[in-house]
């Protein structure tokens, strides 16, 4: 998936005014979305090199430019990149986007064919509900269409309603992201053993600085839940960076709300966080003894996590020198005995 | 409940200051973002307002265009500028008429003092977020000194100022003092907080109202520590931004621990205490069993 390159790549582009310097500056440079307003167009190719728990780039391409003029060497652009997120206005007209975007499709299939392709319809914060439905139904169909006339039905494009100003654009990149991430699959396995054993509802293993979510366990994710979490990970930072001693600690936090949920932050490696939603008693039993059931979780969460954490960094210690599948899935096989 | 309880608190300015997004700000809930959607003020706006438990406060949001002014001052006077606690006066950094801003500003306190000259002055400069970093704190003390003379002349010498803006911590700095002068038996609170600091052996303990999360009082520490004079403010915003997302799973919030070395608990049915210990050695349930037993003194 990563071509020549060790790291994966994610490519950034659309026609011009579509929001795709804001889109970076927010997500990964933690810009308030309301100063995103003064951004300057963006004139060359730039991009950037992030750390989180893979190694990846976010390269943007200014919109005003064509491509398939020969001085770009668009073929190997195309050629090391993971996925080709293309950004929509929907508050503008979009049909010369989708011309533009039906272009490069076909264009980029045919020099690699393993490329994700992913769709944000952007700036929807403005339109309402319906509309927005109305404007995702209206783009997939164009752009099938559009692609069907090219002969290309079978490549897979993704589609997302994004806003800087909401967390959908977080939630739209960490899908993006996720598909990048070759162990996936052994992370939400190693998840959903935690959320098995450690009465969790929900588990997101966060990048701490742009609030992506690497992985998550296999229950369906609410955005709401994600919010939440994604803001405890900002109430951490923000209250730790306040009273930071000179020793540097692993970060643990942990909240109990009123109706005895229990929102739980410990450091993982790579500036990863794990973010769990715990809720210890079943509404039937909520009496008497509460508190210890509170307690007697957290003592469980702690220690599973330890082991959690443990795996984590096996996980990571031979998928860096042997990044074949069997290695991994006995290391994979050795957590879950652990457990 | 004693009408020594009821405070009257007007909040005035000019048309378009910032004086309802304030509120909304500070008492509802309302995210920085959410106050464009605020409209004119109609008149006066009453809202009650319950900090502490035993403290009503009477905020009157009072619309600013000019035919409303005019009101205020003529026919509905003695109406309006009865029995007021504090006088909130917000000036727009960017207005482009300075002149007629004091002018309505003196023709307030000439009310207040016919009709309540015992009554507290807050000025607040809003909207410094528009000014340029390095122009705004001579902005502001020329300002301050230009208002300063004119509230002296109407008897009201010690004016009290702050640069606010929605954007930032500046907003519930300038509210926590206001509504601090507010608060009767704040050397109750000062001292049992110093004990609790004391028996805990805690770097700072801040003390802050649940509903508002403005800081209501702090213990002192000023052990050559330099810890950022902002802080207060900082912990408000963030704390209020966590109260807001827990509210969406339904609940809201009860405590919060972080490296075992911060606690942040409810302390009395209005109040929440945010203490920050030496070290992070100390048995957790101790120190939960310590706040558990400091309740009693702060009800």
């Amino acid at each position: 998936m990563d071509g020549l390159d060790s790291k994966a790549t994610i490519l950034l582009m659309g026609l011009r005014r579509g929001g795709k310097s804001s889109i970076c500056k927010v997500v990964f440079h933690n810009m308030q979305p309301l100063d995103t307003f003064y951004l300057e167009s963006t004139t060359n190719p730039t991009s950037e090199h992030f750390s989180t728990l893979i190694d990846l780039g976010v390269m943007e391409l200014p919109g005003q430019l064509n491509y398939f003029e020969p001085s770009y060497e668009s073929e190997n652009l195309f050629k090391s990149v993971g996925a080709l997120v293309y950004v929509i206005d929907s508050q503008d007209e979009y049909l010369s986007a989708l011309t533009n975007l039906a272009m490069i499709i076909e264009y980029a299939y045919k020099v690699n064919p393993r490329i994700n392709f992913e769709v944000l319809i952007h700036k929807v914060d403005s339109l309402s509900e319906d509309f927005k439905l109305d404007t995702q139904r209206d783009i997939m169909q164009r752009t099938g269409d559009e692609l069907l006339d090219l002969g290309l039905e079978g490549v897979q494009v993704s589609f997302y309603l994004t806003s800087i100003f909401d967390h959908s654009i977080y939630e739209a990149f960490s899908r993006i992201v996720q598909k990048l991430v070759p162990e996936l699959p052994f992370l939400e396995n190693m998840l959903d053993n935690l959320v098995q054993h450690s009465k969790i509802e929900k588990c997101f293993l966060f990048d701490i600085n742009s609030k992506i979510y690497v992985a998550t366990d296999s229950s369906p994710v609410d955005i709401q839940t994600y919010e939440v979490c994604a803001e405890f990970v900002d109430v951490t930072i923000d209250l730790q960076d306040l009273y930071k001693n000179n020793e540097e600690r692993e970060m643990k936090s942990v909240s109990t709300l009123v109706n005895g949920v229990v929102i739980y932050l410990r450091q993982m490696i790579r500036g990863l966080a794990l973010v769990a939603l715990i809720r210890p008693t079943d509404s039937s039993t909520a009496t008497v003894d509460y508190d210890t059931s509170i307690e007697s979780c957290l003592t469980v969460m702690d220690y599973n996590i330890d082991i959690f954490k443990k795996g984590l960094e096996n996980v990571w210690k031979h998928a860096k020198v042997l990044p074949e599948e069997n290695e991994r899935s006995v290391q994979q096989d050795q957590f879950q005995t652990a457990f | 409940m004693s009408s020594n309880n009821r405070k009257k608190l007007l909040l005035m300015g000019r048309s378009g200051a910032g004086k309802s997004s304030m509120r909304s700000i500070i008492f509802s809930n309302y995210s920085a973002f959410d106050t464009r959607r605020l409209g004119a003020t109609i008149d006066v706006e009453h809202s009650h307002l319950r900090f502490l438990g035993n403290m009503t406060l009477n905020l009157w949001d009072c619309g600013g265009q000019d035919v409303f002014m005019e009101n205020y001052f003529t026919q509905q006077k003695d109406h309006i500028f009865q029995m007021v606690q504090v006088l909130i006066h917000v000036f727009d950094v960017e207005s482009q008429e300075v002149i007629r801003d004091i002018e309505i500003f003196t023709r307030a306190l000439k009310q207040l003092k016919k009709y309540s000259p015992d009554a507290k002055i807050f000025v607040l400069l809003h909207k410094m977020d528009l000014v340029q970093l390095d122009k705004r704190n001579e902005l502001f003390e020329i300002m301050m000194s230009k208002l300063q003379e004119a509230s002296a002349i109407y008897g009201f010498p010690d004016l009290v100022g702050f640069p606010t803006s929605i954007w930032d911590e500046s907003l519930y700095k300038a509210w926590s003092k206001i509504v601090c002068s507010l608060i009767p038996n704040m050397n109750v609170y000062q001292s049992n907080l110093k004990k609790l600091k004391q028996v805990l052996d805690a770097r700072e303990i801040i003390l802050f109202e649940k509903a508002t999360f403005l800081v209501v009082c702090s213990s002192n520490t000023s052990m050559g520590e330099s810890l950022d004079p902002k802080r207060f403010e900082k912990i408000s915003s963030v704390m209020k931004n966590f109260k807001q997302s827990s509210m969406k799973l339904k609940s809201s919030f009860k405590t919060l621990v972080l490296n075992d070395n911060i606690y942040v608990s409810e302390l009395s049915p209005n109040m929440i205490c945010f203490i920050v210990l030496h070290r992070n050695d100390d048995p957790q349930d101790m120190v939960l069993e310590n706040i558990k037993k400091a309740k009693q003194y702060f009800q």
